[in-house]
């Protein structure tokens, strides 16, 4: 049944697997990405098919048509230059309360739009890459939102892609604050591997008072996301280890499952 | 060692893994995603040599975890594992009956991700596990299953369509050939 060439076969498989698993980090990091670099002709061919139907969709769309989108696009643009003005004026002012009040002034966020490429192919990883990377400025643990809410953390970065992690992947762990009174705060940890929309907010106190439609946002604490990123509403809670802590479930604001583009947060 | 058919098989794979990592259309409707690298490497363990079975194994796992958020390599040895002990054992197996090759991708599907998260929980690594596993894993092995004989059929398709075909023998032989003289 063994032949010489099979033990050799079973052998060097064997001897190579063990040798890139104990590679170290930083090594394995930098060979990952240099194969997934194989894949980017065919990203670019699926991007271009991908445009190709939107390409000769608009090509074909009538001149008045198109009147009306840039008279629709044109009056949005005016409400929204209006109310960059009246935010310019509420940042001024609460520059000047926190500056009176002694307190750090908030830098402004600098956001980069960034393409999602592909999503982890296996099913037990919350993961997608985007098309911003080293070159782009991008470094690892910057925070990745959309304008619903936050969409998780950047955790590794290539020359021209990066690996994101999603909220509900067991390597994304955030600070969230309820937006109630007590203002309580629990880390939002793994969920389950079918439902992307539900993540769980666990440690909270015991006598936290969670009522479904409060708003959980990042708390701040961690160093990573910055306070005040919307991440969700509490759908329920339910107290744990005999009331020794609660936990709650979130629906997330971001849709996970249909990301295209997504920012990402310099703070 | 046929180079045609390792480089199609190779090919394969790499496509495969492409179409897992930007085609979520099996992940939206049924929430998980099928592999189809068990399945290549049933056909490459039944129908091609040690060195294909070995290269696809290599190949196809690096390939896979350089897209995803696994160890690099940790999916080398589930897979080299199963074409490995389908190798053994093929002169056995009727590799031409659809029956034989979806039961082989059912096995072949089921055991893979079933290895790669044992190997994954060894290292020391967390991946995303719940009772939506279960359903994750029925998906990914059926899905496997289904696609099996399909995956068969192309493969011989391609095969008779561009690769090479051994020339065939003619009955003729020239001592027996009846020579007639005048009548």
């Amino acid at each position: 049944m063994f032949r010489k060439k099979n033990y050799l076969a079973l052998g060097a498989v064997t001897l190579l697997a063990l040798l890139i698993l104990s590679l170290p980090p930083r090594v394995t990091a930098h060979l990952k990405l240099t194969i997934g670099s194989l894949f980017l002709p065919l990203f670019g061919l699926a991007n271009i098919t991908q445009q190709l139907p939107a390409d000769l969709a608009d090509s074909v769309l009538p001149r008045r048509e198109l009147l009306q989108q840039i008279d629709r696009l044109r009056r949005e643009n005016d409400q929204y230059k209006v109310l960059a003005v009246q935010t310019a004026a509420i940042a001024r002012e609460n520059d000047q309360l926190h500056l009176l009040l002694g307190w750090q002034q908030q830098a402004p966020w600098k956001l980069k739009l960034a393409n999602v490429v592909m999503r982890d192919p296996a099913n037990w990883w919350r993961t997608l890459q985007i098309d911003l990377g080293s070159r782009d400025g991008l470094r690892e643990n910057l925070p990745v939102l959309t304008a619903e809410g936050l969409v998780g953390r950047v955790s590794a970065v290539g020359l021209t892609r990066s690996q994101v992690v999603l909220i509900g992947d067991p390597n994304c762990h955030v600070s969230a604050l309820v937006e109630n009174p007590a203002h309580d705060t629990g880390i939002l940890s793994a969920s389950g591997p079918l439902d992307t929309s539900l993540v769980d907010l666990t440690y909270l106190s015991g006598n936290a008072s969670l009522k479904p439609g409060q708003n959980v946002i990042t708390s701040g604490l961690g160093g990573v996301f910055p306070k005040g990123i919307p991440i969700g509403q509490v759908v329920d809670s339910r107290p744990v280890e005999f009331g020794l802590y609660t936990e709650a479930r979130v629906k997330l604001s971001a849709n996970l499952g249909a990301l295209d583009q997504v920012w990402v947060l310099f703070p | 060692m046929n180079l045609f058919r390792t480089i199609l098989i190779l090919a394969a794979a790499f496509l495969a893994v492409f179409g897992e990592a930007t085609l979520p259309v099996l992940h939206h409707w049924l929430g998980a995603q099928v592999d189809l690298l068990p399945v290549l490497m049933v056909y490459a363990a039944l129908n091609a040599d040690i060195a294909t079975v070995s290269l696809l194994a290599m190949l196809g796992g690096l390939w896979f975890d350089a897209l995803s958020a696994n160890p690099l390599g940790i999916s080398i040895l589930p897979l080299f594992a199963v074409g490995f002990l389908i190798y053994l054992r093929r002169d056995l197996i009727l590799r031409e009956v659809s029956f034989a090759q979806l039961v082989l991708g059912t096995v072949a599907s089921a055991i893979v991700p079933l290895l790669t998260v044992l190997l994954l929980l060894t290292a020391g690594k967390q991946p995303l596990l719940g009772w939506g596993s279960i359903w994750q894993w029925i998906v990914m092995t059926a899905g496997g299953a289904a696609a099996t004989p399909f995956v068969f059929a192309l493969f011989n398709w391609s095969n008779r369509a561009l690769g090479y075909q051994p020339r065939t023998e003619t009955s003729f032989r020239p001592d027996r050939e009846i020579r007639r003289g005048r009548l």
